[in-house]
């Protein structure tokens, strides 16, 4: 190991180091002295970064997960079957992180149980925290075939690999319902949340949204991968993933755009204030200049481009989420939310604790190999 | 009957009898807050020279009601929305959707419930009006039956027309509320949203989750349906290969 490398594992240890640090003297406060004290929310303000980035980010950039599958269980593609194991995984560590987050967020945690057995079936958060859960739970079983190659338990893996194609396709259809959802929990706030982000159209934007954020989160984990494992994939798998991206990305352009206009609320960014500001770096950086920059074979074809972009698009979509949950609230609410130290600090801590346990899972899983009995060559 | 109450503006002098006999009936903290918060449930508010109570609206179709996922709310037929704060798991749901921004929480405390006015449903169940209704010295604040109540509002408009505004806040709004609101001012100058639509907020997102059945089973059968397609286009090329390799 070179110096380089040494300082820089070094580095991001001390990094984990003190956001672990930080992240459970904040968890402390919060149990001990209760919401008001460790949070900036308030009445007018009930909703912040725990649920606009923690739940509403942390499900979609774990979207990876259903699209993957989707593509090579129900589309056939088998060619980008090395890509499955590292997605799957990292969409059930991010839907883990979304209940820990969940578990700091609602007022009486311990009562997070309630939505089994208390229904409301007219409610949009009842109808995501069952598909939430249903899919975590596909997810932990799509998961289990590396763990029982490990255990060398070959018939539960032969029986759970027997039943792929169907728990994919479940998944697909919880995915899409709870995504969509996410979007679906701001209809019912038309004179609260603002023209620029209120929509009809909301459980839509945040669907395709979600396609877009997973297909990047894939070229994203495979960069970070490669620079901390020295695992990643080729070029030949990422460069279709790009491509994806730039039609998911349209798609999603183009239905904005006709929403805004439709609903005659793009004039008012002819002279934007806050909120017009917001949203033209929201799409400006997060969904034009990646659809440009993927647009180019040269830009696409070459990993620095391809991870840029997809940074980009993530970026994109982190701030949609937040302009929708945060910005976007505070004109009506009367009150400008910014989150506490603490509320930062819980938040950062559980991402890198899933950092850390996708490390440890890649350690001792063969999350880089291919399952058993599939054709494509294992990834380098 | 279903328990309404009327409050018109033009007869409130603000002496805040209401907002003391809330506190006492519910047993909360003395202490007044500037507006409505887990302890204080009533306030009288001046603006614009006027007085205007704020409390739960006890809407006909609760937003509340609709966004709670463990259903924490009911509209009760005899008029309250009520909140059973055992099932409450602090979601802030229903903070963040109700259109008049009446429940709130209790920030304070380690293990907090929701808190709004509960429109004295013993009382009511008793046959006595809510604790509010009960002291109100000037007959500004009155309950009764809901039809009979917006009927009582419709003679007042009918018999001094110059002294109100035509209309009565809560008949329409958000499919109607079980608080009527009468005043002498604009009611966007108490502070009272005139930009609510007529629907009630839940048909909003129940247009959307009422289509779910019907895109599990389609999806369902298009996901399936997309594997068989492409499923067989591999087993036919599989077997050509299979049947070209074949020593002839």
């Amino acid at each position: 190991m070179n110096a380089t490398r040494w300082l820089e594992v070094r580095f991001w240890r001390l990094v984990f180091l003190v956001l672990a640090a930080t992240g459970t003297v904040a968890a402390v406060l919060r149990f001990t002295r209760g919401l008001g004290a460790s949070t900036n929310l308030s009445d007018q303000f009930p909703w912040g970064l725990w649920i606009g980035f923690d739940v509403l980010c942390g499900v979609g950039l774990a979207a990876g997960g259903f699209t993957i599958t989707a593509i090579v269980y129900v589309f056939n593609l088998k060619r980008f079957t090395p890509i499955i194991r590292p997605t799957v995984l990292t969409a059930f560590l991010g839907y883990v992180f979304v209940a820990v987050a969940l578990l700091f967020d609602l007022g009486q945690p311990q009562r997070i149980w309630h939505a089994l057995v208390m229904w409301n079936p007219h409610s949009v958060m009842f109808e995501v925290a069952w598909c939430v859960m249903l899919y975590t739970s596909v997810l932990a079983l799509e998961l289990s075939p590396i763990v029982f190659e490990r255990l060398n338990l070959e018939r539960p893996r032969r029986i759970v690999h027997a039943v792929s194609v169907p728990l994919v396709i479940v998944g697909v259809i919880l995915s899409t319902l709870h995504q969509s959802s996410l979007g679906s929990l701001f209809l019912i706030v038309p004179e609260k949340l603002h023209p620029l982000w209120y929509s009809p159209l909301l459980p839509v934007l945040f669907f395709v949204s979600a396609i877009a954020a997973g297909l990047a989160m894939v070229i994203v984990e495979s960069y970070l991968s490669q620079r901390a494992f020295n695992h990643h994939l080729e070029m030949d798998l990422l460069e279709p993933v790009g491509r994806a991206m730039v039609v998911a990305l349209s798609i999603y352009g183009i239905l904005r755009l006709q929403d805004l206009a439709r609903r005659g609320v793009l004039p008012t960014l002819r002279h934007p204030g806050y909120e017009g500001g917001m949203l033209l770096l929201e799409v400006g950086l997060g969904v034009l200049l990646p659809i440009v920059l993927l647009a180019i074979p040269k830009v696409r074809m070459r990993q620095a481009g391809l991870v840029t972009s997809a940074f980009l698009a993530v970026l994109g979509f982190v701030m949609h989420r937040l302009n929708v949950s945060i910005t976007g609230m505070e004109r009506a609410a009367g009150v400008s939310y910014f989150p506490s130290w603490m509320e930062v600090a819980v938040s950062l801590a559980l991402v890198a604790v899933g950092f850390a346990i996708f490390g440890w899972a890649v350690q001792y899983l063969p999350i880089f190999h291919n399952p058993q009995g599939s054709s494509p060559a294992p990834r380098g | 009957m279903k328990g309404a109450i009327l409050f018109d503006g033009t007869k409130c002098i603000g002496c805040e009898a209401c907002v003391a006999a809330c506190k006492e009936q519910n047993n909360l903290p003395a202490t007044v807050d500037p507006e409505l918060t887990a302890y204080t449930w009533t306030v009288v508010e001046q603006r614009d020279k006027a007085f205007v109570r704020r409390m739960c609206m006890h809407c006909e179709s609760p937003t509340c009601a609709s966004v709670c996922p463990v259903g924490a709310f009911q509209k009760q037929p005899d008029g309250p929305v009520t909140y059973d704060a055992s099932r409450c798991m602090g979601c802030r749901y229903c903070i963040m959707a109700c259109p008049f921004g009446v429940p709130k929480y209790q920030w304070d405390r380690t293990v907090p419930i929701v808190q709004k006015c509960t429109l004295c449903p013993d009382r009511i169940a008793r046959g006595e009006a809510p604790a509010c209704a009960s002291v109100c010295p000037t007959g500004a604040t009155t309950f009764g039956d809901r039809d009979q109540l917006i009927g009582e509002a419709r003679r007042r408009l009918a018999a001094a027309p110059k002294s109100y505004v035509p209309r009565i806040y809560g008949l329409e709004e958000v499919g109607g509320t079980s608080v009527l609101i009468l005043s002498g001012v604009p009611f966007a100058g108490l502070g009272l949203r005139t930009d609510l639509p007529l629907q009630p907020l839940p048909m909003l997102t129940w247009q959307v989750l009422s289509k779910i059945p019907d895109f599990v089973v389609v999806g369902g059968a298009f996901l399936y349906g997309i594997w068989w397609i492409t499923n067989r286009r591999t087993d036919v090329q599989k077997r050509s290969t299979q049947q070209a390799a074949q020593p002839k």
